[in-house]
């Protein structure tokens, strides 16, 4: 089906002495306002985990709000029912789009399209380039809606209207729209980058690497960048109505003038549920990645694996209303969003199956990368089958807006946005710096993490079948909810978010220590894994390879009796 | 400025094509919400019918009639691209600029008899829509209009030549999303 | 390269032919609505617009020679645009279902005269 253009030999020197220009660069274009795809992946990667800080403080704000409440936070202040709703808010917008977006897709996928495909840097540098500056001023707009007067929006990550769309209501006028615009260029932003990539991973593979040889996470994170086109159209459309009904009194979902707030729900969940797919398949194509590496075997079922993420991709499309059961949606939609909302975790098992099957056999090593992929595995598959509860309808009219629904997402966004980024971080930091981290930290930072994590959120799972609703800033005044049993369940999971936040210092300490060592340590492959990106050196230099490489074979040839090595890199010859 | 990788053609077509390909596939998207959003009102609503009575279709055909023949200009300055005649495919691709300007100014001149008559934005969520999709729609044909000005400076120096193709592109979708448009807000009463 | 041979078809199409009968079109679908029969404008206001959209894509943006993956992944937006128009129908086009009534609102249309 598709031809591909070799680079001639004149082409390659080309790039000698075209590269040769670059060999001075300035600060600033090096460093502020680079075109190199590694050096915007770092900044899209700091800008997140920067975020993730803002985001991680938020938590500890409410939560302790929620486990002491009416009582000052340390560092923070009162927790009012104002503030409470602006950070609960802010945090979820924040996790999502600042931080899981950036991190695994444009972070990652910035840096390992290229190498893993074995081309020289993006096909647009400059549109690269200018994706990150987008989508640093939509950061920066987000977090000025903190600061103006009125606060933070505090209607939901969901915005809906007339919560959204009234200052009278939502008390924070300038704050939503701040909000609204930052949400925006943050779309803006992710559409640029998704053409790239896209257009990258089609057009500038390597000679010889053929669709079934590009390795899982590009795959995932090029069809991750095609879902959210794909789907954020219709939010667009929305968002420039809200602000609309916002700022200039138009009335596209206020009832009282014609207009319909349902109409917004479903825009934003049209968008809304695609995303969250959007999220995971980076995350699942990073743990693919360390599973084969460190089971020394490969992907059990590459082809399969592929097909059902095109499976789950068009599914994900087909199920956006389970969101909106007990919204007035007709009963009938419930029913037929009920139905593929149960066929859509057949795909997502299958993909689970596939992982341990690829583990079966395997010759494992527990190294800090591994742990954090099979972990990501494991803590996917609770959030996964409790979202079976939530996709019956008939439950989810009690589930709905409970703490249930709650447990759910992050149970399913944790290992997306934390365990991944964490997995794909540790395992390409030898490759990002040229040097090892280590492994002692970083086993103790991981279940540092993870033991925490499971205990904050499984309490939030009884309270929430116990009918404990969200974004409630106090349950002071619930007396079935008041009894001390479940307050201390509320104080338990806040120590345990205590516990969690304290242990990520353990893992800010490696990265620091790890980063200034005077040794390079890693040296080329230290993973001795099969992909293109471990054929550059450690940190690669501006063009990634002095020659560019050409893919003979698959991406996961591990465990080949013919060969002395236990793994057959993707650019020998035969 | 241009890496290897641009040069390459796995895929079977140029890079810049494909690339314009997504974008098209992204605004398809972001068009169809907004007028889904407008025909699920409008089919709910009959009595739109009588707002809509005031949208001046002579004002909108003329309009149509411009972005065909923008169409028209944009794909003779492929051709002659092709034929390698940079000259000839930048005074075609200002042409085409003529029209989306032409277009804007019609446009301009509609929208203020209209407010004039008192039919605002704010009038009613017809005229709510009407003003949000239109005006979405201009905002891409003046982006267009500009980035065919940028990419003409080139061409008429035989530079960037493929580049003329790839605005082209572009510039019919506006033309294809007007197309709709026309029916949905001036015929359709 | 291989894509000049691939271009030299295009200059078979007279694109001025195909404007001309675009513009066809356009008279068409203007006339229509004045036979006054709602069944006829609909099929010449928005038939028409498909095949004008048609003969655009065809022929301007070339998509009959260009790799059909190009033409399934346009189609596939649209299928999805269409997706969710059916999804959203059953609650924002309907104004009353079991146990539930969406007033219309009447809005007062006071145009003002500067």
């Amino acid at each position: 089906m598709t031809e591909i253009v070799q680079p001639d030999a004149a082409q390659a020197h080309d790039a000698h002495a075209h590269h040769a220009d670059h060999g001075e660069q300035s600060f600033w274009s090096k460093y502020v306002f680079p075109t190199d795809h590694k050096m915007i992946a770092m900044q899209y990667m700091f800008t997140g985990m920067a975020m993730a800080l803002i985001g991680g403080f938020m938590v500890y704000a409410f939560r302790m709000q929620l486990a002491f409440p009416g009582i000052e936070v340390p560092m923070y202040g009162m927790v009012t029912a104002a503030k409470y709703n602006a950070l609960v808010t802010n945090h979820g917008t924040i996790m999502i789009f600042w931080v899981a977006m950036p991190v695994l897709i444009a972070a990652f996928g910035n840096f390992l399209i290229p190498l893993m495909i074995g081309c020289d840097d993006m096909v647009f540098p400059r549109v690269n380039r200018l994706s990150y500056q987008i989508f640093l001023l939509s950061a920066v707009v987000l977090v000025a809606s903190f600061f103006v007067e009125g606060g933070g929006f505090g209607g939901g990550w969901t915005a809906y209207p007339p919560l959204s769309a009234k200052a009278e209501y939502s008390l924070t006028g300038l704050g939503s729209s701040l909000w609204l615009v930052a949400v925006a260029l943050e779309f803006v932003a992710f559409l640029l980058g998704g053409i790239n990539f896209v257009t990258t991973a089609m057009n500038a593979r390597a000679p010889g690497m053929k669709m079934f040889d590009i390795p899982i996470v590009v795959w995932m994170i090029v069809i991750a960048s095609i879902l959210f086109m794909a789907s954020v159209g219709p939010l667009i459309a929305g968002a420039v109505m809200l602000f609309m009904d916002q700022n200039i009194g138009t009335a596209f979902f206020d009832p009282d003038k014609g207009g319909d707030p349902i109409l917004w729900q479903h825009l934003f969940w049209f968008f809304g549920h695609p995303e969250v797919y959007v999220v995971l398949l980076p995350a699942m194509g990073i743990s693919a990645e360390i599973i084969c590496t460190f089971a020394r075997k490969q992907l059990f079922a590459y082809r399969t694996f592929l097909y059902t993420t095109f499976g789950t991709g068009v599914l994900s499309f087909t199920v956006w209303a389970h969101h909106q059961f007990i919204a007035g949606i007709d009963p009938r939609m419930a029913h037929i969003f009920t139905i593929t909302t149960l066929l859509i975790s057949i795909p997502i098992a299958e993909m689970i199956f596939i992982y341990i099957a690829t583990l079966y056999g395997g010759s494992i090593r527990l190294t800090t990368p591994m742990l954090w992929a099979l972990a990501f595995v494991a803590e996917f598959m609770i959030g996964g089958v409790t979202g079976i509860f939530l996709g019956a309808s008939g439950a989810d009219i009690y589930f709905h807006d409970t703490y249930f629904v709650l447990a759910h997402f992050h149970y399913t966004f944790f290992p997306i946005a934390i365990i991944g980024a964490f997995a794909g971080f540790t395992f390409w930091f030898p490759k990002m710096f040229g040097k090892m981290m280590n492994e002692t930290l970083g086993k103790i930072h991981f279940w540092g993490t993870i033991i925490p994590f499971n205990c904050i959120f499984i309490p939030l799972f009884v309270l929430g079948a116990a009918g404990q609703h969200r974004r409630v800033y106090s349950y002071e005044n619930f007396p079935d909810l008041a009894i001390p049993h479940f307050q201390d369940m509320r104080v338990f999971a806040t120590i345990a978010l205590l516990i969690m936040l304290g242990f990520q210092l353990v893992f800010f300490y490696n990265c620091f220590i790890s980063w200034r060592k005077k040794e390079m340590d890693a040296g080329n492959n230290p993973w001795r894994s099969t992909t293109l990106e471990w054929v550059a050196e450690s940190p690669p230099p501006h063009g990634n390879f002095p020659e560019l490489p050409h893919c003979y074979r698959g991406p996961y040839e591990y465990g080949n009796p013919d060969r002395e090595e236990d793994y057959f890199p993707q650019n020998l010859p035969a | 400025m241009r890496p290897i990788a641009n040069t390459r053609s796995a895929a079977g077509i140029p890079t810049g094509r494909l690339a314009i390909w997504w974008v098209v596939g992204s605004e398809i998207v972001i068009f169809g919400g907004l007028l889904a959003s407008y025909v699920l009102h409008r089919l709910g609503n009959p009595e739109w019918a009588g707002y809509a009575a005031h949208t001046n279709v002579w004002l909108g055909g003329t309009n149509t009639f411009v972005l065909l023949t923008s169409s028209l200009s944009a794909v003779l300055a492929h051709k002659a691209a092709e034929e390698g005649d940079g000259k000839k495919a930048a005074k075609l691709l200002y042409f085409t600029c003529l029209g989306a300007a032409a277009f804007v100014c019609i446009k301009g001149y509609e929208w203020t008899t209209e407010i004039k008559a008192g039919f605002t934005i704010t009038s009613n969520t017809f005229w709510s829509f009407y003003y949000t999709a239109a005006g979405l729609h201009a905002l891409h044909v003046i982006a267009g209009g500009i980035i065919m000005l940028i990419v003409a400076e080139s061409a008429k120096r035989n530079e960037e030549l493929h580049r003329v193709e790839v605005i082209g592109i572009y510039w019919h979708f506006v033309d294809i999303v007007w197309i709709f448009l026309f029916p949905l807000l001036y015929i359709a009463k | 390269m291989s894509e000049h041979a691939e271009h030299a078809d295009h200059h078979e199409v007279n694109y001025v032919k195909i404007w001309l009968i675009l513009l066809g079109l356009l008279v068409v679908s203007i006339a229509g609505p004045f036979l006054e029969i709602q069944v006829v404008t609909l099929v010449t206001a928005f038939g028409i617009a498909i095949i004008k959209a048609y003969l655009v894509a065809k022929n301007f943006m070339h998509l009959n020679t260009e790799p059909r993956y190009a033409v399934y992944m346009l189609l596939t937006m649209l299928m999805f645009v269409l997706l969710f128009f059916a999804g959203v129908a059953p609650d924002v086009m309907k104004h009353e279902g079991q146990n539930w009534v969406k007033p219309r609102v009447a809005v007062v249309e006071a145009p003002v005269h500067h």
